[in-house]
C-alpha cells in the first residue's frame, strides 16, 4: 500500500484510537526503539523525547559512546580540525531529554512480536521502530579488497580510527609518493566527499610533500559539484591530481592490499595509500529487517515509514526515498518528519505535511567553501525536489570565506540538534 | 592634479545624468539633515555613530575603516553586500528589510523622490558614481516595505516549532551564532521583514532564499510567533 499526506494523516488519527490499548500496558507508554545515533537516530530521539514531554519511552541504540561524524572529518584530514572537535557523547540526551541510550549493537529484529535483539543478549519491545544504521560496504565491489584489508586500504568512510589511520598513512608517505582513491558508484553516502576529501588531502600534501601525487580511478561520468572541484584543484593543487573517469576504465579496478597497488583498466600503479571508498549499501541492521529491496530500504515520502512494515520508518542514508542525497543534512531533515509522524501516530499529537531540506557544504583550501543545496517534499512516489541552488564557479575570495565560516556555524548548529 | 580633475569633470556630468531621472541634491542636502546626528560627508567627513559616507557608491558594505560595523553588517558584508543604487535605496527605505540589526536606529525614507533627492546628494561625493543613473528607474519599483496585512498574520507558534526545524539544522536554539546568525528572540516584526527580503529577493543570500522561497505568509509569521516566544 502507498500512503499519501491525506490517507497517512487519516491514519494517524486511528491509530492514536488504536493505541489506547498498549497505553493501559504496565509500562503505561507507548515505545520507540531507535537503532544508530547518528543525524537521522540522534534527531529523532531528541525531538520524539523533546515534543512528547515524556509520553513517549524513547531507546536509543548505539555502540558508541562518543559518536565522530563523518561530515567534517575530512577536515581533519586537511589539517582544519582536530579528531576531538567531531567526537559528540550521548550524555545530554539522557540526562535531559530522558532517553534511555543502550550502547550495543542491534543485531536481530522480530517484526512479528516487534522487538529488536541486542548483542548483549536483551531484548527491546517497540511500537515504533526507526533504524537509522547508515552505510556498509557491498561484498565484492572492489576486486581486492574487503573488511579485512581496511587497515591496508582504509576506507575512512565511517569516521574515529579508520579516519585517523588514513590521515597517519598520508603522513608517512615517502616524498613524491602517490595518495590513490578508489571512488564509490552511485548512490553513496555524501556525494561530494570523496572529492571534497580530494582538496583536503592536496592540502595538506601541499605543505608537507608537495611533489606528491593523487590518483583518483572513478567510475562515475560526473560527480557532485565537479566544475567548483576542478576550478579549485586547478587552482590551488595545479599538477597534483589526476582522476581516471570510466571512460579511460575508472570503473575497472583491482586492489592488491598486500603489494600495495591498484589496477586500472589492467594497469598495474604502485600506489603509498590506497583509500578504498567501496559500492554502499544500507546499514546490516535493515538488511536483517527485511526490509531492504536490493541493497537500500524503500521509505514512503510523508513520514520515512519503510514500504514493508508501517511500524519501521527509515532514516538517513539507509533510505531509499527519492531525489535527497545522503547526507547528514537530509538524515537531520527526515529525522524531524519521521519524528512528527511517529508522535502523531502514537499520541495524536497534530501532523504536520512533510517538508525537507538539505545543504552541503565542502571545503577546498583554507578559507575556499562551496555549497550545493535544494529544498523537497513528499510525492506519492518519492521525495521530490522543489528548488535548489549551488555556488558558482569564479566566486570572489569574501564570499567564498563567508561560505566556510557558514560551514563552521552549520557544524555547530546541526550538532547542537542532534545531541542537545 | 589632473586626475582630480578629471574626476571633478567626470562627476558633474553624471550629476546631470541623474538630475534627469528625478533626484534633486539640494533637497538632499536638507533631507540629510536626518542623518547628520550619525553621519557626516564631505570633505573632512570622519566615522561618528555610524560611518562616515564618502565614496560610500561602489563601496563594499562595512568597509569604512576603523568604524567597528554590527555583526550583522559585517555579515552581509561578507556575503556580497555592495552599496549601490538598489541596496542603498533599499536601505535607506526600511534599513532593517535589507539588514536586520545593524546599528542605522533609523525609520527610514518612504518617499520614492525623498530617496532619489538624498541619493543624488550622495552621490557627489562618491567617485564612481557612474553605474546609478540607468538602475535608478527599475529599481525604484522594487517594494522595500512588508505590507501592513502581512505583518498583522498572526502565526500559530506550534506549527512555526515543527516548521523551525528546517531552521534548526543551521540556527542554533540557544542563540549562539557564529558563522550563522542567531534568530531566537527577534520581534516578530523585525523576522517576518527579514524572511520577505528573502523571499523577494531584497536579500540575496541563496540558501535562505531558497527557504524562504517556499514558506507562505502564514508560515513566515507561524515561524516568527514561535522564534520570538522561545525562552
Amino acid at each position: 500500500m502507498t500512503f499519501d499526506r491525506r490517507t497517512f494523516l487519516g491514519s494517524a488519527a486511528i491509530t492514536a484510537g488504536l493505541l489506547a490499548a498498549p497505553m493501559v500496558r504496565a509500562q503505561g507508554k507507548p515505545r520507540v526503539v531507535i537503532v544508530g545515533g547518528g543525524a537521522g537516530g540522534a534527531t529523532a530521539a531528541r525531538y520524539i523525547a523533546k515534543d512528547s514531554n515524556g509520553e513517549i519511552d524513547v531507546t536509543l541504540v548505539e555502540p558508541t559512546r562518543t559518536y565522530y561524524t563523518c561530515f567534517f572529518s575530512n577536515l581533519y584530514l586537511g589539517g582544519f580540525r582536530s579528531m576531538q572537535s567531531l567526537g559528540h557523547s550521548y550524555g545530554t540526551l539522557a540526562a535531559e531529554y530522558g532517553i534511555n541510550v543502550v550502547h550495543d549493537w542491534a543485531v536481530g529484529v522480530d517484526r512479528d512480536a516487534k522487538t529488536v535483539t541486542l548483542a548483549g543478549g536483551a531484548s527491546l519491545p517497540y511500537d515504533r521502530l526507526i533504524l537509522s544504521p547508515g552505510i556498509d560496504f557491498v561484498d565484492g565491489a572492489v576486486e581486492g579488497w574487503d573488511l579485512s584489508a581496511q587497515n591496508a586500504m582504509p576506507h575512512a568512510y565511517k569516521a574515529g580510527s579508520q579516519t585517523e589511520l588514513l590521515k597517519a598513512q598520508i603522513m608517512a608517505m615517502p616524498q613524491g609518493g602517490t595518495y590513490a582513491m578508489v571512488a564509490p558508484p552511485n548512490p553513496y553516502r555524501c556525494p561530494p566527499g570523496p572529492y571534497e576529501r580530494v582538496s583536503m588531502v592536496a592540502h595538506l600534501l601541499k605543505q608537507t610533500n608537495p611533489t606528491a601525487k593523487i590518483l583518483i580511478a572513478d567510475p562515475k561520468e560526473n560527480f557532485s559539484k565537479q566544475g567548483l572541484f576542478e576550478e579549485g584543484w586547478n587552482d590551488k593543487y595545479a599538477g597534483m591530481v589526476e582522476r581516471i573517469g570510466p571512460d579511460f576504465g575508472g570503473a575497472d579496478v583491482a586492489v592488491d592490499p598486500a603489494a600495495m597497488t591498484l589496477s586500472i583498466d589492467g594497469d598495474v600503479n604502485n600506489v603509498d595509500v590506497c583509500n578504498v571508498i567501496p559500492a554502499m549499501k544500507a546499514g546490516r541492521i535493515a538488511e536483517i529487517a527485511g526490509i531492504t529491496d536490493g541493497n537500500w530500504a524503500p521509505v514512503n515520502a510523508a513520514d520515512m515509514s519503510s514500504k514493508m512494515d508501517d511500524s519501521i520508518h527509515v532514516l538517513g542514508d539507509a533510505a531509499a526515498q527519492g531525489d535527497m542525497p545522503k547526507s547528514g543534512f537530509s538524515a537531520n531533515s527526515q529525522a524531524k518528519v519521521c519524528a512528527n509522524a511517529v508522535r502523531g501516530a502514537l499520541t495524536g499529537s497534530t501532523v504536520f505535511p512533510a517538508r525537507f531540506a538539505n545543504t552541503c557544504w565542502s571545503l577546498i583550501d583554507t578559507n575556499d567553501g562551496v555549497k550545493v543545496g535544494a529544498t523537497y517534499e513528499a510525492t506519492d512516489e518519492k521525495i521530490a525536489k522543489v528548488d535548489g541552488f549551488v555556488s558558482q564557479t569564479g566566486e570572489s575570495d569574501d564570499v567564498r570565506e563567508a561560505t566556510y565560516q557558514e560551514s563552521i556555524g552549520w557544524y555547530e548548529g546541526i550538532t547542537a540538534d542532534m545531541f542537545g | 592634479m589632473r586626475g582630480r580633475l578629471a574626476f571633478l569633470v567626470f562627476v558633474s556630468i553624471a550629476g546631470l545624468a541623474y538630475g534627469e531621472v528625478g533626484g534633486d541634491p539640494e533637497n538632499g542636502e536638507r533631507l540629510f539633515n536626518q542623518c547628520s546626528g550619525c553621519h557626516q560627508v564631505g570633505q573632512g567627513a570622519v566615522d561618528r555613530i555610524g560611518p562616515h559616507l564618502n565614496n560610500i557608491f561602489d563601496r563594499k558594505a562595512g568597509a569604512a575603516e576603523g568604524y567597528r560595523y554590527s555583526d550583522s553588517l559585517q555579515r552581509a558584508a561578507a556575503g556580497g553586500l555592495t552599496w549601490n543604487y538598489e541596496s542603498l535605496d533599499s536601505f535607506v527605505e526600511n534599513p532593517s528589510m535589507l539588514v536586520s540589526r545593524t546599528r542605522m536606529s533609523f525609520r527610514g525614507l518612504s518617499d520614492q523622490q525623498d530617496r532619489d533627492d538624498l541619493l543624488a546628494y550622495l552621490r557627489q561625493f562618491s567617485a564612481s558614481p557612474e553605474n546609478i543613473p540607468e538602475a535608478a528607474p527599475t529599481a525604484a519599483a522594487v517594494d522595500h516595505e512588508v505590507a501592513p496585512e502581512i505583518l498583522a498574520i498572526v502565526g500559530d507558534p506550534a506549527y512555526g516549532e515543527y516548521l523551525s526545524g528546517e531552521c534548526t539544522s543551521c540556527h542554533q536554539v540557544s542563540g549562539a551564532g557564529d558563522g550563522i546568525p542567531s534568530i531566537t528572540n527577534w520581534p516578530i516584526d523585525d523576522f517576518v521583514t527579514a524572511m520577505h527580503a528573502y523571499k523577494t529577493g531584497v536579500r540575496t543570500h541563496p540558501v535562505m532564499q531558497m527557504m524562504a522561497g517556499r514558506l507562505s505568509d502564514e508560515e513566515i509569521a507561524a515561524l516568527a510567533a514561535y522564534f520570538e516566544s522561545i525562552q
